[in-house]
Parts: structure tokens; C-alpha cells; sequence
């Protein structure tokens, strides 16, 4: 008895043994990895103001709670809107505002920058991506875009909807073209043209519908206007041409608000 | 014989010209991967490397974490279909310190109205009509950001915070335009994992019950979400 209990239980507490030693040598390879990447990309600054102010909370109505004097060393951590986490060279970690990160020194002495994203950035960015919502004819729409800008000028657009009527359901795909005439304005109107397709189902209690998938044609004008950081506010108004599978083609009036961002 | 040997010396730099000069021109038209210079060499022999480190800080080096994804899990009170778990995802993108938008997907099921409970007939949906899905897209602000302490050693950040917006659901053989609203809080674990508690109201018209109304669909979530 009591040798099968010498046989059993080391056995048992030995594989545990094993699977515990195992987990904490992964987790020590991952940790160290994870530490290893991290201390990569910290990246090490001076203060050049008379101190900076740590906040316990990336927002301006978190407390400061410790300050660092000029010219001692802080690394980075990371960023979170307009709020940088630093770890100070006692350990103490807290976040500090961008226009206080604004006063602090590279390396070689010279003052970093944080560009902050601004009107040029909106006249210039290369990239957008958005949210609408409107009226399509009478029914409810939501679409998403993302649009590249091949100058400032004139951008492409891709589209995609989601029609939600009272008679029809469907989704519409479009390309657009879009040319802004003054697109350093903050409120920068704009013409677009496109083309796509759109499908619709008639709801089921609407007897006669059927599925219908076509081709659409639109013209339109909007505004985009700049609000803060990424942030763009943007109004627009489209005409469409259903090509119809009948004898006449369909028009439809669209009305959409929305917001995006620039990058 | 010596002309030919010219020529071929001739043509040997002109060769070599060519070569350095695609290479020089290479980026002219920004096109071909951007030359970084190479690593200065450490000369053999020299023990003590260099210690200053000439490296310029860019914006990119720096790890942004402005996005938040996560999934939920919870209750939905589908108005005349019973309450029934609900499960989801959701993305945000945090703007400012206080704005914030977000986008969301959740599924739920309704359950028996009374009617087919108390009549016993015939069910007034198939089982495939009873899955609900819905997408949104919100606006959020923090309405209320703080601290919350545990004991008297530990704070953790937190926010309340208020998000609307539009979306669609799937319900019952139709998509329906969805207007959603609620609050919720997040509390942050460390500054990278937050918990959230979210209470949303989700309105969508509905006529399967005779006339058309205006349907409350409350839901009330827990989730845990990552910034990056």
C-alpha cells in the first residue's frame, strides 16, 4: 500500500512539476521577449523645461502627482491621443500632455516635435476613411467610404451601402471621382461623379418585388469641413440614375451627414 | 588590335557610370526602396563602443495606442421576444481624450411571445427568422473620466461615458434601421486592457404584432477590450 503510494504520488506531482516548470519557462521566454521588444522602442528624451508635469490619467483632469526636473532623462512609452505615458528615471510612470512633450530634447539636443494633425494635414492627407448616414429616396442609408487623394484636388472614393426602406431593402457599391475646388478652405466644398451598382429586395410582404441587382450612375456636391485633431465633418447630396431592367430609368435624390477621419 | 582594347576600356567606366548612376538616381521619383545608410562599423579591435546614439525620434517610433477592440457578452431584451444572451465585438477609436467612435457587431435570439406561449398555435417565426444581428456605428464621449481606487495602494482609470449612433438589425425577415443610445464604463486594468460595463438601447420599427411600433430592445453587456 504504502509503496504504491511511493509510486503514484511522485510520478503525479512530478508531471505538474513539469507542466508548472514549463508554463514559467514560457512565460519567462515571453515576458522577455515582450520586454525585449519593448525596451526597443522606447525612445529616450531630456526635459528642457523648468519640470514636467505627470498626470496619473491621460486627460487634463487627471491629478499631477510628480514632476520631473530640467534635463533629467524620461523614455517614452506610448501615446494615447494627445498624451504621452513616460517613465521617469526613478520608475515612476505617469502621462504627460503634448505641449509639454514639446519642451523636451532628443539625444543630439535638438527639440522634438509632435506634429499635431491640422487644417494642412486635411489639405494634404492622403487617405480617408468615414461613416454616413441619410435619406436615399425615402428610405433610411448608411454608408462607409475610404477615399485616396491623388492630389488635393481630385481623390477616388469607394463606397459601400446599406438601403433600409420601408417597401425595399438592399446595398449599393459606387467608385467616385471627387474634386475639391479649394481644398484649403476649412469648410472645402467639393463635386463628385461616380458609378456602381445597387441591389434591392422588396420587403416579403410587398407581393410583386423581386430581387434586382443594377447599375447606377450618380453626380452630387457636398462639403467637408474640418473640425479638430483627424476629425472631418462632411455633408453631401447625390443624384442618382438607376439603370433599369424596364422601359425608364430610375432617379433617385440622396441626402447624407456623416463624419471621417484623415491619415 | 589597340583600338579594340581602348573601346573596351572606354566602354568598361561608361558601364560603370550607368550602374552608380541608376543607383543614384534611384530615388529621384521616390520609387525604389529608400537607402538607409549602413550601420557604421565598429573598427576590430575597439572595446568600447560608442555610446551616443545619433538616432533621430519620429512620430511612427512612438507606440500610439488610440484603438480599442474587444468583445462583450450579455443580456438583450428583445421588446415582445424575451431576454436571451447576446455576444458581440466591438472596435473604437479614441480622437481626443474625451471623443471617441466606435463600431459594433452583436448577435442575440428572440425568444416566444406571450401570444404563441398562451395560444399554442402556430409559431410566428422560424427559427431562422428569430436571430437577431445587429452593426452600428457610434460617437462616444467620456463624460465622466476618473480614478477608482481599490484599498489604499491600487488606482485604476476609469470613464463613464455616453455613445449614440446608427446601425442596422436583423430581425425577423427584415433589416431594420436601428437608432441605439446608452452609457457604460470603462475601467482600465492596466493602461492597455480595459473592462467595460455597457447599457444600450436599441430602437427599430416593427409591424409583425399588427401595427407598426417603435421597439426598445434594451441590452446590458460585460466586456474586456485591448488597446493598440
Amino acid at each position: 500500500m504504502s509503496e504504491r503510494n511511493t509510486t503514484t504520488t511522485p510520478s503525479t506531482s512530478r508531471s505538474i512539476k513539469a507542466l508548472l516548470i514549463s508554463v514559467l519557462v514560457l512565460a519567462r521566454i515571453f515576458s522577455s521577449e515582450i520586454a525585449q521588444a519593448a525596451g526597443e522602442e522606447y525612445r529616450s528624451v531630456s526635459v528642457a523645461d523648468a519640470f514636467l508635469e505627470m498626470h496619473t490619467g491621460p486627460g487634463r483632469g487627471y491629478p499631477i502627482f510628480h514632476v520631473v526636473d530640467r534635463g533629467d532623462d524620461i523614455d517614452i512609452v506610448m501615446r494615447r491621443t494627445d498624451w504621452f505615458k513616460i517613465r521617469a528615471a526613478n520608475g515612476t510612470e505617469g502621462w504627460v500632455d503634448r505641449a509639454q512633450m514639446e519642451r523636451t530634447l532628443q539625444p543630439e539636443g535638438t527639440p522634438i516635435e509632435f506634429a499635431e494633425a491640422n487644417q494642412q494635414d486635411f489639405t494634404d492627407s492622403k487617405w480617408e476613411l468615414g461613416g454616413m448616414a441619410g435619406d436615399f429616396g425615402g428610405s433610411n442609408v448608411i454608408s462607409l467610404y475610404g477615399a485616396y487623394s491623388i492630389n488635393p484636388y481630385v481623390s477616388i472614393e469607394v463606397w459601400g451601402s446599406q438601403i433600409l426602406g420601408n417597401f425595399s431593402n438592399g446595398w449599393m457599391g459606387s467608385v467616385n471621382l471627387t474634386h475639391e475646388t479649394w481644398p484649403d478652405w476649412r469648410i472645402s466644398p467639393f463635386f463628385t461623379l461616380g458609378t456602381g451598382v445597387i441591389h434591392t429586395e422588396p420587403k416579403p410582404t410587398i407581393v410583386q418585388g423581386e430581387d434586382r441587382t443594377d447599375q447606377i450612375a450618380h453626380a452630387g456636391a457636398g462639403f467637408r469641413v474640418y473640425a479638430t485633431r483627424r476629425f472631418i465633418l462632411r455633408a453631401e447630396f447625390k443624384s442618382y440614375v438607376v439603370f433599369t431592367s424596364r422601359d425608364d430609368n430610375e432617379e433617385v435624390e440622396e441626402w447624407k451627414v456623416g463624419f471621417a477621419f484623415f491619415f | 588590335m589597340e583600338s579594340r582594347f581602348r573601346i573596351l576600356f572606354l566602354v568598361l567606366p561608361v558601364f560603370a557610370f550607368g550602374l552608380s548612376g541608376c543607383a543614384a538616381t534611384k530615388n529621384l521619383f521616390g520609387f525604389g526602396e529608400e537607402e538607409t545608410p549602413p550601420p557604421a562599423e565598429i573598427p576590430e579591435g575597439q572595446v568600447i563602443e560608442p555610446e551616443v546614439e545619433r538616432r533621430e525620434i519620429r512620430e511612427a517610433d512612438i507606440d500610439s495606442e488610440d484603438f480599442e477592440i474587444g468583445a462583450f457578452i450579455g443580456v438583450m431584451s428583445i421588446e415582445d421576444f424575451g431576454s436571451n444572451v447576446v455576444y458581440g465585438a466591438r472596435i473604437a477609436y479614441h480622437v481626443t481624450s474625451g471623443f471617441f467612435v466606435e463600431g459594433s457587431v452583436g448577435q442575440s435570439e428572440g425568444g416566444l411571445t406571450s401570444f404563441e406561449v398562451l395560444s399554442g398555435g402556430a409559431p410566428l417565426l422560424s427559427d431562422s427568422e428569430r436571430q437577431l444581428t445587429y452593426y452600428n456605428l457610434n460617437i462616444g464621449y467620456n463624460i465622466l473620466p476618473g480614478e477608482a481606487f481599490i484599498g489604499e495602494g491600487r488606482a485604476y482609470n476609469s470613464a463613464l461615458y455616453i455613445s449614440a449612433g446608427l446601425g442596422s438589425t436583423r430581425f425577423a425577415g427584415d433589416d431594420r434601421f436601428t437608432v441605439n443610445f446608452g452609457a457604460g464604463y470603462r475601467f482600465l486594468l492596466t493602461d492597455s486592457i480595459a473592462l467595460h460595463v455597457d447599457f444600450r438601447d436599441h430602437l427599430f420599427d416593427i409591424d409583425l404584432l399588427g401595427e407598426e411600433k417603435t421597439a426598445h430592445n434594451l441590452e446590458g453587456t460585460l466586456g474586456v477590450t485591448v488597446f493598440f
